[in-house]
């Protein structure tokens, strides 16, 4: 597809790995959606910036460790990440607990982000 | 206008698909066209031939089957998500397929808007 | 653009985050669950209230009505049906489903 009819997708992630499916399956989708070559963006609001949080193990609760799948994204073309500065501080986190390079950005400033997307996939 | 729409919970656990089924045929009665309804995470049960809702209940499973009839709509439900759900083609309701997640990226490039309903 | 908010603001944050979120002019629709938001003497009514000066917010009435709450209906909130629903998304160039 070419540069002028790609669309602006961005995919809004919300929720904390492993207590529901919903940010493997989220990532699968990303993945994906890497070889349509739209303009993709992911953003991690709420308690979705506990996925990107450095240090998952998860031998002791048998599931996939599926965080190293986030530093592959770069790989995909995929390097548009937005993590909530809110978010964070309200978890005791910051930028140098993330897995990834990302970039912070207030609420209103994601919320100005979503004004200029085609489509938004929250899962 | 050409809607896309997904849907992420399963039938009658959570009221998704009770409010996706209702915005189609809103859509529908308005003129609009519906271009898929992609099923996705425990939405993939939405399939299941195998559901029995008691009597005085609304049978969700067959009331998406007598849409996707009724109206020529696409009802597509993600293969990896099925599959680690016990969803196959042998108890796959009438109406829907199973496909790859391609097809929801297809549908969000294609449809005008999408719209997605989960929990 | 549309912001769909589906769940109760005493139990999930979702609300919350929208409103943090959204830019003067959006819409705001609240269904299942998220029409307990726009209730009157809700916990959370005064903050609905002052949104309601830079976004509409409108809320799905067959979901009031299911959960025995159409004569509590706040101030300042649009009820519309389905056919509202549908309009609502085609007026406006996207969406984003605060789940």
């Amino acid at each position: 597809m070419s540069e002028g009819t790609a669309k602006k997708i961005m995919y809004v992630n919300r929720k904390a790995p492993y207590g529901t499916i919903y940010a493997l399956e989220s990532l699968e989708v990303v993945l994906i959606a890497a070889a349509f070559d739209q303009e993709v963006s992911l953003v991690f609001m709420d308690d979705g910036v506990y996925q990107l949080k450095k240090g998952h193990q998860t031998k002791g609760i048998e599931m996939k460790n599926f965080q190293p799948t986030y530093r592959a994204l770069d790989d995909y073309d995929v390097n548009k990440l937005y993590v909530e500065k809110e978010a964070l501080q309200a978890r005791g986190l910051s930028q140098e607990d993330m897995c990834v390079p990302v970039e912070v950005k207030s609420a209103a400033e994601i919320g100005k982000l979503m004004e200029e997307q085609d489509v938004l996939l929250s899962f | 206008m050409n809607f896309g729409i997904l849907v992420n919970e399963g039938p009658y656990t959570h009221q998704a698909s009770d409010s996706a089924y209702q915005f189609c045929r809103a859509a529908l009665a308005a003129g609009h066209q519906i271009q898929r309804v992609f099923f996705y995470h425990d939405g993939v049960n939405n399939a299941s031939r195998l559901t029995e809702p008691p009597q005085d209940d609304r049978n969700i499973v067959n009331r998406w089957s007598k849409f996707a009839a009724e109206h020529k709509v696409d009802l597509v439900v993600c293969v990896a998500a099925a599959l680690r759900r016990g969803i196959k083609d042998e108890n796959l309701a009438a109406g829907f397929r199973i496909s790859g997640l391609g097809q929801l990226i297809e549908s969000s490039i294609q449809a005008d808007r999408m719209v997605t309903f989960g929990d | 653009m549309l912001h769909i908010v589906n769940k109760s603001p005493l139990e999930r944050s979702a609300l919350d985050s929208c409103l943090a979120a959204a830019q003067p002019g959006a819409a705001v629709l609240l269904i299942e669950d998220g029409v307990y938001a726009a209730t009157r003497g809700h916990a959370g009514e005064g903050k609905l209230r002052a949104a309601s000066a830079h976004l509409q917010i409108y809320v799905l009435a067959p979901d009031l009505e299911a959960r025995g709450m159409a004569q509590s209906l706040a101030d300042g909130v649009k009820p519309i049906d389905y056919a509202g629903f549908v309009e609502l998304v085609a007026q406006h160039r996207n969406c984003q489903s605060w789940l």
